[in-house]
């Protein structure tokens, strides 16, 4: 079974798909447990990638699964799974019964809004363990398609313009990939049995025998990184992200914040960096630069905004600048830290979306000015959003702080003085996350339409207590992920050394 | 006694209070704040308990014995970087578990009484109990990460106490001030570990001290990694210029202030300095840094204390002001010196603070009773006389008084004259001199207090006064245990010149296989050269009487004649605004750093954001759907337009192809 494992844990979602599809979309209260269910049982396939996943060779593709597919154009279906990609997947993973389980108040077209979620499931597992360019490139577009009409249809007021944006911005990025990938696939030559040459498109393989002179590695590197940058996303290409998050619906953000961004980053650190270590070294400067300058800008343009999700989106430009920053610092520290460090955004800022969703449900409204004391009315709400702040700030013993650690010792070695622009950005985050705590929890509880507020039930006690437990055990025992994510790292640098 | 049989009893000291947060916070609401209360000092008292009982064996041990690094697991092990959940058990961390967990126990005990009618009950003592795991982790945390958990970890919970009362905007400010204080120094202490990391490879304190053994004094890592750590000690000590979130941190409950004042949180960066001695002995530049920001601190935060009205400030600015002396001590290599103040001050200023809470409860209740809800109880020119009326709080808070102003033989006599001492002896007499006239400020302003307090008659009528009774025995007690070690821990650190017994110095034979590196040495004997009986004699004469001259001054205008007090201040009105202002530090800070960052932030979400990136995305939408329209005419849908363009198009290749 474990060599079916990986196409299974891809596809299950499109089998979920169908199944919800056969629902009369009248029955809600069935379509919204059978979600959940589903989501459940795609939990459930992962978690043996986790258990059967041999930790001693995690630098290297498990569960491989390899069929020809158009061997005539040199793809193939190829999958693969290293340490890196082994906890991306079950972030993705454990992220969709959550989103599915926060979705309860949806009910305008909810059938349809349940299947994109797992569409989006798809394209955004396969992305993780895609080994062939051509089958990245189609599940990296995939993830677009849900995504573009989650926010156009069940977004606030601008979602048009916000979708359309989203869209265009990165169809920009990806259709210069897509030229890249086709570049690279014309441009190397593989030996095949027999003594014959072959093109293809299989990311291993190219590994080993793709080469190209600076000038053209560096336009490639361009392409790629373009991609990626506006996905992450890096300054000055983020403006996409403020307006998908105010408009997306909750799920659609913690979706966004909790795997999309990732596809950016991770599309780095397996691509990019791997397949153009010449051109990497020429524009380190560059992306330092960059990610330092999202580092600082985000949290200062976050510090402010009047909008608690707007807030959010801004603090997610300066966390990505440190997964940016750790990624470039070519270190086993920095890149581990900066592995770890998607993982415990997807956990801290996946949360955050979901606490202001559950205000927002309650007020229609996500504006800083119309809250204050919330703590006195809803203590279980309070305690959530403060503890994720505290994680999404870096509190020690908690799980933002590892990666946030790793990142800047890593980072300190090799860039010691963009590092310390850099960790201004810890102070930022305190500045305004804890404002804007203070600004809605704290203070009188003044406004009469906060003052018969619910706080929070069991369904979403529910919703957070798996992030609340992950938030803590990655905090202090964050050494089983490492001792998957390490390896894969050091063999990335080690291919990046021997190319 | 070995690393095995230590390994449970040394974790169980930080993991009790800890246990008590959790269990107060999920159940103690169901219960009622005595039994809340109950549970969280039991599990700080178990603390206590189990330090003292290791405390009991280690003094049997050898000298060189008395070190043990218990590692607990990984924490984060990938690449060169190796970090385990390790805890450090050595002279210097067990003395600050003992006197953490000690005053923190009082204080927990006497909060059963204060807080009695809070509803938030469970809160606060499981805030307060996570206070107590986070300091007790800072000190006890066998590498530097160990060490910033609980370093971030008690600036979170001062967060969370200062803040206790949540629905008052000003408390709630002052507690993300302290945090957000704390986080700048706390990016000092980063940096420091990072390059400490980036130069050595390890952040275990063991492996940094070899590492460091072999670099010549003045070598510029150990300069920079001293200055480093040390703007993290500005921000948890409350020094210049980090020192203004102290003062706001009185918002919090009276007993958290005993706490944040006296046995945790500002004492963590004196510990940090003390922890990393060998460090600060191999950075000359960055000693003498030390030494001229404690001393300035400790005279610049006595004027500030001479003028404020609230009981609690003077408190305040009085603990940053002592904390002064401790750097200046720590600046000089008086190591050990400037810990004996350490803990001296933990037990008279946890009393202070406690006996101020006892006054402030009095006077809640009176005010309650007269259903008097505008004046504040807080404001000394409400007080008075009320010595009478608080016998316990005035002769416990008298003690307090006397051992803070240094007069023999109180405890604060003992350690700030041995730190005097060692800063002239070392030949600083310029900061000497600073911190001889912080002493007489100091002397000055805390009798203020005193006469301001318990002297005299009570402003508020004789008919108010009735309503005053003495707190019940489970605040007071306290006060008394607190008061009997302020009498009388001085004699634990006699300085030899009063050691006419011939006891020895205990506390500093006690730490000295911690400070006995050689660097240490060398300062140590730079002090015992200049080793003068009688220049000691004159230096502590020198002290008492400065104290005495602060004490006359304090009677004259506060007791005797109260009308010249205010004749001074009408005399120099500027000086006495600015003073009762606070320098205006606060308000400095706000327009050159708080404003124009607030307004580059602005800039940057609307001009930069909205403006110029999100303007060029739009504009080129724009032009794109421009582009559209305009190609938009070729495409008329008649047929003649594109028969015209189709016979365009093969004339025009014809031609390309004929001319070639």
């Amino acid at each position: 079974m474990m060599d079916f494992i990986l196409p299974l844990v891809t596809f299950f979602p499109l089998v979920a798909l169908l199944l919800l599809w056969l629902i009369p979309a009248r029955q809600i209260s069935l379509l919204k447990g059978a979600a959940l269910g589903l989501g459940l049982v795609e939990f459930a396939l992962s978690l043996p990638l986790w258990t059967a996943f041999d930790v001693a060779r995690a630098g290297q593709y498990q569960f491989a699964f390899q069929k020809p597919w158009m061997p005539a154009l040199g793809f193939s279906f190829h999958m693969g799974l290293d340490g890196i990609g082994l906890v991306l997947v079950l972030l993705t993973t454990l992220l969709l019964p959550v989103i599915l389980l926060s979705s309860w108040q949806v009910t305008d077209r909810l059938k349809s809004y349940l299947m994109l979620y797992f569409l989006m499931a798809t394209g955004m597992v396969g992305v993780f363990v895609s080994l062939d360019l051509v089958l990245f490139y189609v599940f990296w577009e995939l993830t677009l398609i849900p995504m573009y009409f989650l926010i156009g249809i069940w977004g606030g007021p601008r979602r048009i313009y916000a979708a359309v944006k989203f869209f265009l911005y990165t169809m920009l990025g990806s259709v210069l990939m897509l030229v890249a990938i086709l570049w690279i696939h014309w441009s190397t030559l593989v030996p095949v049995e027999g003594g014959t040459f072959a093109r293809t498109f299989d990311l291993p393989l190219l590994l080993q025998h793709f080469h190209a002179g600076g000038p053209a590695q560096l336009w490639l590197f361009g392409a790629f990184a373009l991609a990626f940058a506006i996905k992450v996303p890096m300054f000055p290409v983020h403006t996409w992200l403020p307006d998908a998050h105010v408009e997306a619906p909750t799920g659609g953000s913690v979706i966004l914040a909790g795997v999309l961004l990732k596809m950016g980053t991770y599309g780095f650190i397996r691509f990019a960096l791997p397949l153009f270590p010449a051109a990497t070294r020429m524009v380190l400067p560059l992306m330092v630069t960059l990610a330092v300058i999202g580092i600082v800008y985000g949290a200062l343009v976050s510090i402010v905004q009047k909008d608690v999700k707007k807030l959010v989106a801004y603090s997610s430009v300066s966390h990505l600048g440190f997964v940016m920053l750790g990624l470039f610092a070519l270190n086993a520290e920095g890149m581990s830290g900066a592995v770890l460090q998607m993982v415990n955004h997807g956990i801290s800022t996946g949360a955050l979306f979901l606490a202001v969703g559950v205000i927002y449900e309650r007020r229609h409204t996500r504006q800083i000015g119309e809250f204050g004391g919330l703590a006195s009315q809803m203590p279980l709400f309070a305690f959530v959003l403060l503890f994720f702040c505290l994680s999404s700030v870096g509190l020690p013993g908690l799980n933002g702080f590892t990666g946030e650690f790793m990142i800047l010792l890593g980072s300190f070695r090799t860039q010691p003085w963009a590092t310390a622009v850099a960790a201004t950005g810890v102070i930022l985050a305190a500045v305004y996350l804890l404002w804007m705590v203070q600004r809605v929890l704290f203070g009188p509880l003044s406004n009469p339409k906060n003052q018969n507020l619910k706080d929070m039930g069991l369904r979403e006690v529910l919703v957070f207590v798996p992030l609340f437990v992950l938030a803590i055990w990655i905090g202090v025992q964050p050494q089983p992920l490492l001792d998957r994510i390490g390896p894969a790292v050091e063999t990335t640098l080690e291919l990046m050394r021997s190319r | 006694m070995s690393v095995e049989s230590l390994a449970l009893p040394l974790a169980l000291i930080p993991l009790l209070p800890l246990l008590g947060a959790v269990l107060n916070g999920l159940f103690g609401r169901y219960t009622n704040a005595r039994l809340s209360g109950a549970l969280a000092t039991a599990a700080i008292g178990g603390s206590f308990l189990v330090a003292l009982n290791i405390f009991l064996q280690f003094n049997q041990l050898p000298e060189e014995g008395r070190r043990f690094l218990v590692n607990y697991g990984p924490w984060m092990h990938v690449g060169s970087l190796s970090l385990d959940w390790s805890l450090l058990l050595d002279p210097l961390s067990l003395l600050y578990a003992l006197f953490i967990s000690g005053v923190a126990t009082l204080i927990h005990l006497y909060s059963i009484g204060y807080m009695g009618k809070e509803p938030s009950f469970a809160r606060y003592f499981a805030y307060l109990n996570l206070f107590s795991f986070a300091m007790l982790t800072l000190v006890l945390g066998g590498n530097y990460l160990v060490m910033f958990l609980g370093w971030e970890g008690v600036g979170l919970c001062s967060y969370l106490l200062i803040g206790f009362w949540f629905s008052d905007p000003e408390k709630a400010s002052a507690g993300k001030k302290a945090f957000v204080v704390n986080r700048i120094g706390d990016f000092g202490f980063l940096l420091g570990a990072f390059l400490l990391f980036a130069n050595l490879g390890s952040l275990d304190y063991g492996q940094v001290q070899e590492g460091m053994a072999g670099l010549p004094v003045g070598h510029w890592l150990p300069t920079a990694a001293a200055l480093l750590l040390f703007v993290g000690a500005t921000g948890k000590s409350a020094q210049i210029p980090l020192y203004v979130w102290l003062p706001d941190a009185m918002a919090g409950p009276t007993p958290v202030s005993a706490l944040i004042h006296a046995a945790t949180m500002v004492t963590a960066g004196l510990y940090m300095i003390a922890r990393n001695h060998f460090l600060y002995s191999l950075a000359p530049a960055a000693l003498l840094t030390v030494a001229i920001v404690g001393a300035s601190t400790a005279l610049f935060a006595a004027t500030i204390g001479l003028v404020q009205r609230d009981i609690k400030k003077v408190l305040a600015y009085s603990t940053v002001s002592q904390l002064g002396y401790m750097f200046l001590a720590m600046g000089v290599g008086a190591y050990t010196a400037g810990l004996f103040h350490v803990v001296t001050h933990a037990f008279f200023k946890a009393l202070l603070f406690l006996g101020a809470g006892s006054v402030i409860h009095a006077m809640h209740h009176v005010y309650h009773k007269v259903h008097d809800h505008k004046r504040d109880p807080q404001d000394m020119r409400n007080m008075g006389g009320l010595a009478k009326r608080l016998p316990i709080t005035y002769w416990t808070f008298l003690v307090a008084t006397i051992a803070i102003a240094g007069f023999p033989p109180f405890a604060g006599f003992f350690s700030k004259d041995e730190i005097l001492w060692q800063v002239f002896a070392t030949g600083h007499w310029p900061l000497w001199l600073m911190g001889l006239c912080a002493a007489g400020l100091t002397s000055f302003y805390m009798f203020r207090l005193l006469f301001l307090t318990f002297h005299g008659t009570y402003r508020g009528g004789e008919a108010e006064a009735a309503h005053f009774h003495e707190n019940p025995l489970v605040m007071t007690l306290p006060l008394m245990i607190l008061a009997v070690l302020s009498a009388i821990a001085g004699f634990w650190g006699l300085p030899h010149f009063l050691d006419f017994a011939h006891l020895g110095n205990r506390f500093d034979e006690f730490l000295a296989p911690v400070f006995h590196s050689g660097s240490d040495l060398a300062l140590r004997h730079a002090v015992e050269a200049h080793g003068n009986v009688a220049l000691e004699w004159a230096l502590a004469l020198g002290s008492i009487g400065v104290a005495t001259l602060g004490l006359l001054l304090a009677r004259r205008w506060y007791l005797l004649k109260p009308e010249l007090a205010d004749a001074a201040a009408r005399r120099h009105p500027k000086l006495h605004q600015r003073l009762l202002d606070k320098w205006r530090v606060d308000e400095l800070y706000e327009a050159v750093v708080v404003k124009p960052v607030a307004a580059f932030s602005e800039a940057c979400s609307r001009q930069v954001d909205a403006g110029l990136i999100d303007g060029a995305v739009n504009g080129t939408a724009r032009l794109a759907q421009l582009a559209g329209q305009g190609v938009r005419r070729l495409q008329s849908g008649r047929l003649p337009h594109y028969l015209t363009a189709m016979a365009l198009g093969v004339a025009l290749l014809l031609a390309l192809v004929f001319t070639r």
